[in-house]
């Protein structure tokens, strides 16, 4: 490797080396989150403060030192401390101290599930609050009471509300998907009954009791905590389970025998409705006074996003600063966007906590289907935000007509089959999981038990967000159960249910008619124009406990106004293209700009000399060196006048086609210069075009004739057609009929001939010749130096390299003869004779001979 | 004092460049290929058994038969990823390196014209000449698309949704617009290969060899948002157009990505031209 090839290889991989460095290191996954230290808390609660509990906590101190507001992170149904575990990591990097437990009755707490009551569990967590106040690392509003802040997923979303509302320490929540009104949200009611009356979700109840009943061996994990931490080793004793365990795992008596009853009737009794809204905000209407950023799912048939406008009116009622975000998922699957559900629950403590003046979002955000992203063909989520939380009845109303007459609608013995609407956990299997905000899997009625009223296909794209109102009649005897789904319908699709929500009712029916508005699911959907809005009437679904009895009843409209609520202060943020998109481009033309006007060869316009106007060549100094090395011309100095037939002698490597080259304007002289008629020979000279060149062997397109080679080429030149002589220099070609063949075919010897035929073309002033009789026949020879002396004549100048002396001495006026690239001797050729008559002979081959050094 | 009628802005006419590039057996084999691909296709349909017609999966290739344009958007879809990128670097890569190779480009830089002139021209040509055989392939499907399944409306792949053709005809011609574009990277590339070397499969090869590194590299999961830079990621990113709500947005970081390698590449060549040794 040369020293030059050296440098440009170091360099490039150098380079390389840069960027692979730089990628690996973007790609590099950083170092782990913050490990926090497992405690056990013990406290005390019940009704009458006599329980002694032990709860498994771990604490996580803030990163960055000095006081920190605390954050008290829950865990959801079934879940445990280590389920939020990753979230209080990144907390406590963001600098809070931060404080995850199990709740009593979960992972190895000791206690019973009572369902965020506030005798147990919300004592619980104030004990939790008493503990981060004595926390040095914790910032203190007061002695004893933390700046502390509290958020959570479904269960551990409940205890952060009703917290708030037992606890003034509290200072701000970000509860997500959670209820507020647990006896509502097992027994919905859409016209507004209320629970009493309400239909039994049983798939959800089962698995929410499951959930909690799953540890059926509950004793002995929380005495392993207990043997923990008195110190006592030794193996748990294998503990019985008793029926009462078997049946209610780790709730509390009281409640399993509540559920117990209800799910075996189906109805809810007084006793269970105010069971279940103790443990519901809906019971602390008004003592929620702190800031709540409140998050539900549009995918959740347990805990519909009613919830949580409910929770934020109770709460936006008190005066404190409430936002509303719903995401696209929910308890029933869907992207749960812990991402997003991150980022705003921090940035509502760095507002609410910290207060450090960090902007909160705006009032309402939606998160919407964005469509696919281009890149990763994975769905996207785009956020529309509002400047404040509507309600469900939206900011404005839109007024569809329904369409359909009265129709029968049976109720089929046993509640079966029955329709799907939804699967609690396992409704991403029926499609749509992965969808964005409102999108819904497919769903299923039964012919028979529907009635179906539609709209007309919508004029323009309509975006519902909140609950739609419709008002039915119902005929026929005794109660009803029935299911109210709105569909958004288009010709050769399957129609979707947003959300796959349903909304349950229970109607008395009368013969006359028993009218019902009812209050649709709220979802947030961009229905197409050209969609129908589908009304459909099921008697049926898998989800809901469903009457025995089988029944007939007939379903019509009440009113043919479907209500449809639009947010109009909703906008998508404008998704402009990606920075890079311009930016990129625009940096890489600045960059082309650069590299070419870097890159432009130096060349101070250099003045013609006038005194050489009519010299043909002149080569002052001329100075060529290759990257090995080599001089392969040196200092080369010699001048040609017009008429002469100039002779470049040498033997072979004496550089007289590197010389040549560098007349061409082939390759860059790294010294000195040549003149031609007067002006400096630089690649792509106008003088040039004086110049005809044959240079190392024939340059032609194979796939061309001889005449269209030539022709083309003249054509190349942009002179005009006239100037060429076309004619007389295939006569010189002398190729007769091959001249229309295609050059491929042709002979070494008719190609050098056709070579020096387009050096001609166009007579030029200066005709440079590179050993031009190789190959040629000696009749040929004996032509081309007959037409080589002739074109001399007449003004116009030759030069003809050549390694034959006899060559050059029949044909040339003049020679210039050259050795390892430096001129050894230049005059007329008659003037090299005379000389070598000194030396005792005529002979060229000896005057060269003696001239280059050889002849010792 | 130049020769009598020389001016270096007149030196080698696009015409000309054309004709000499047109003549060659490889310019004419590459568009016979380009032009018959269509009609082998449909041969193969009609002789392929006919039990993809359910309705179901719905990809590209299932719905060829639907009608002509269906069947365009299929064959550019095979077409598009290597055969029209080899065209490409085929006429861009060959251009220079093969009159190198010829000894012919001695003696049009001593005609003289000038190196910038001669890069240009020969630039505009062979773009154009990928430019049509991007086009060939399209235009020569449509033709025989709609002579063997007859002239319908387009359904698009995945919800099977149907546009009307004559809605369809101008995003067509953004997707060929598109697929030009997109080429570009591999059409500098080719054409920087070309001027640094005397050997066209070299130059050629060179410009396929890089598309293929990418084209691992874009499956590299790990790389993440990395690949989008790649020069190779957004290639298919026209079929988007044909989507019912037609999305812009990966053309445009497509078209982004293939401007910033192509210009940075098409300097490089010129710089590299100026300052070269012709010594082949």
């Amino acid at each position: 490797m040369t020293f030059r090839g050296g440098r440009r290889g170091l360099a490039v991989l150098a380079a390389v080396l840069v960027a692979v460095a730089g990628i690996i290191w973007i790609a590099w996954p950083s170092d782990g989150l913050p490990q926090g230290q497992d405690v056990v808390i013990p406290v005390v609660d019940g009704p009458a403060d006599d329980q002694k509990v032990l709860i498994d906590a771990s604490y996580f101190p803030p990163e960055g030192g000095g006081r920190a507001p605390a954050v008290l992170l829950g865990h959801g149904f079934g879940g445990s401390k280590t389920s939020v575990r990753e979230q209080a990591g990144q907390l406590a990097e963001q600098g809070y101290a931060v404080l995850t437990w199990s709740a009593r009755g979960f992972g190895r707490s000791t206690g019973e599930i009572a369902l965020n009551s506030p005798d147990y569990e919300v004592k619980d967590v104030r004990q939790l609050i008493d503990w981060l106040a004595k926390k040095p690392e914790v910032l203190l509003d007061a002695d004893g009471d933390p700046r502390v802040g509290m958020a959570g997923g479904s269960y551990g979303g409940a205890i952060a509300l009703m917290t708030a509302a037992y606890d003034a320490r509290v200072d701000a929540i970000a509860p997500s998907i959670t209820w507020y009104d647990l006896a509502d949200a097992l027994f919905p009611e859409a016209s507004g009954a209320g629970p009493a009356t309400g239909v039994f979700k049983k798939m959800w109840a089962g698995i929410f009791f499951s959930a909690g009943g799953s540890g059926l061996n509950p004793a002995s994990q929380a005495d392993g905590l207990a043997r923990l931490l008195n110190g006592s080793t030794g193996q748990p004793a294998p503990a019985g389970v008793t029926p009462d365990q078997a049946q209610c795992g780790r709730f509390l008596p009281a409640i399993c025998a509540v559920y117990q009853q209800i799910a075996a009737t189906g109805k809810a009794t007084p006793e269970a409705v105010d069971l279940l809204r103790r443990s519901s905000p809906v019971s602390v209407q008004g003592r929620i006074k702190v800031p709540s950023l409140i998050i539900q799912g549009q995918r959740d048939s347990l805990f519909p996003l009613g919830h949580a406008d409910l929770n934020a009116k109770a709460i936006a009622a008190t005066g404190a600063p409430v936002e509303v975000a719903w995401i696209a998922g929910g308890h029933d699957g869907g992207d749960a966007e812990a991402d997003f559900v991150f980022a705003q629950t921090l940035n509502w403590f760095d507002a609410h906590l910290k207060k450090d003046g960090a902007a909160t979002g705006q009032g309402f955000t939606v998160s919407r289907d964005g469509g696919r992203d281009p890149g990763t063909r994975q769905n996207v989520l785009l956020h529309a935000e509002g400047e404040s939380y509507p309600g469900l009845g939206g900011t404005v109303t839109t007024n569809l007509d329904l369409l359909g007459p009265d129709q029968e609608v049976a109720t089929p013995p046993g509640g079966s089959p029955a329709a799907i609407s939804s699967v609690p956990g396992l409704s991403g299997l029926l499609g749509g999981g992965a969808g964005g905000g409102g999108s819904a899997g497919a769903s299923l009625d039964l012919p028979g038990q529907v009635a179906v009223f539609q709209t007309r296909p919508l004029d323009r794209t309509l975006t519902v967000t909140g609950s739609p109102t419709a008002e039915i009649k119902v005929y026929g005897e005794g109660e009803v159960t029935l299911f109210a789904k709105l569909y958004d319908a288009a010709s050769g699709q399957l129609a979707v249910l947003p959300g796959g929500l349903a909304a349950p009712l229970r109607v008395a029916a009368t013969p006359t008619g028993t009218p019902v508005t009812v209050t649709l699911p709220a979802i947030d959907r961009r229905v197409e124009a050209g969609h129908v809005l589908r009304l459909a009437i099921t008697t049926t679904d898998m989800a809901y406990a469903l009457p025995a009895q089988p029944s007939v009843h007939r379903v019509g409209l009440a009113s043919t106004t479907l209500t449809m609520p639009v947010d109009s202060g909703l906008a998508a943020p404008a998704q402009g293209p990606a920075w890079w998109t311009w930016a990129f481009p625009l940096v890489s033309v600045l960059a082309a700009a650069v590299i070419l006007l870097t890159g432009r060869p130096r060349r101070a316009a250099v003045a013609p000399d006038p005194a050489l106007a009519e010299v043909p060549l002149q080569i002052t100094g001329l100075t060529k060196r290759y990257k090995n090395g080599h001089k392969a011309v040196d200092e080369l100095s010699f001048r040609v006048e017009k008429g002469q037939v100039l002779g470049l002698l040498g033997p072979n490597g004496a550089g007289k086609t590197t010389t040549m080259r560098m007349m061409m304007g082939l390759i860059h002289p790294d010294g000195g210069e040549i003149r031609i008629f007067g002006e400096k020979v630089v690649p792509g000279s106008p003088v040039l075009s004086r110049l005809g060149s044959f240079v190392e062997g024939a340059g032609f397109l194979p796939h061309l004739s001889g005449r269209d080679n030539l022709k083309l080429y003249w054509q190349a030149t942009g002179r005009p057609e006239g100037d060429a002589h076309l004619e007389e220099a295939l006569e010189i070609a002398g190729l007769g009929a091959a001249v229309e063949r295609a050059v491929r075919t042709y002979s070494q010897g008719m190609r050098q001939r056709l070579a020096i035929a387009q050096a001609m073309l166009g007579l030029p002033d200066l005709l440079v010749l590179d050993e031009p009789t190789n190959g040629l026949d000696p009749p040929q020879i004996a032509e081309m130096r007959r037409v080589l002396k002739a074109y001399a004549t007449e003004g116009r100048t030759v030069i003809v390299s050549s390694h034959l002396l006899g060559e050059v001495e029949q044909t040339c006026s003049h020679a210039v003869v050259m050795h390892r690239g430096r001129l050894v001797s230049a005059g007329p050729v008659a003037e090299l004779l005379r000389r070598g008559e000194l030396n005792g002979s005529t002979r060229l081959e000896d005057v060269f001979l003696d001239l280059i050094g050889e002849n010792a | 004092m130049t020769a009598t009628g020389y001016a270096p802005g007149r030196t080698l006419p696009l015409r000309v460049e054309f004709v000499r590039q047109f003549r060659r057996r490889r310019t004419m084999v590459m568009f016979g290929l380009l032009a018959a691909l269509p009609w082998i296709l449909v041969v193969a349909f009609q002789f392929g058994p006919n039990n993809n017609r359910n309705g179901n999966g719905l990809r590209i290739s299932d719905l060829a038969m639907e009608g002509g344009l269906n069947f365009a958007a299929f064959a550019l879809s095979v077409s598009a990823s290597f055969l029209l990128m080899v065209a490409v670097a085929l006429f861009c890569g060959d251009t220079v390196a093969s009159e190198a190779n010829w000894s012919s480009l001695r003696y049009l830089l001593a005609a003289p014209i000038p190196r910038d002139r001669l890069l240009r021209q020969k630039l505009i040509v062979a773009l154009t000449y990928s430019a049509a055989a991007v086009t060939v392939v399209p235009v020569m499907a449509v033709l025989a698309g709609t002579l063997a399944f007859g002239w319908n409306d387009v359904r698009v792949p995945g919800t099977g949704e149907v546009i009307a053709a004559l809605d369809v005809l101008p995003k067509f011609g953004i997707v060929i617009l598109y697929a030009m574009v997109t080429n570009l990277v591999v059409a500098s590339l080719a054409f920087l290969l070309s001027v640094s070397t005397d050997s066209p499969l070299g130059a050629v090869g060179g410009a396929v060899g890089l598309v293929i590194v990418s084209t691992i590299l874009q499956a590299v999961e790990a790389l993440g948002g990395l690949r989008e830079f790649l020069p190779t990621f957004w290639n298919t990113a026209w079929l988007d157009a044909l989507a019912p709500v037609p999305d812009y947005s990966g053309m445009i970081k497509g078209t982004a990505i293939a401007v910033t390698y192509a210009a940075v590449l098409l300097a490089f060549a010129f710089r590299r031209f100026r300052r070269k040794d012709v010594v082949s």
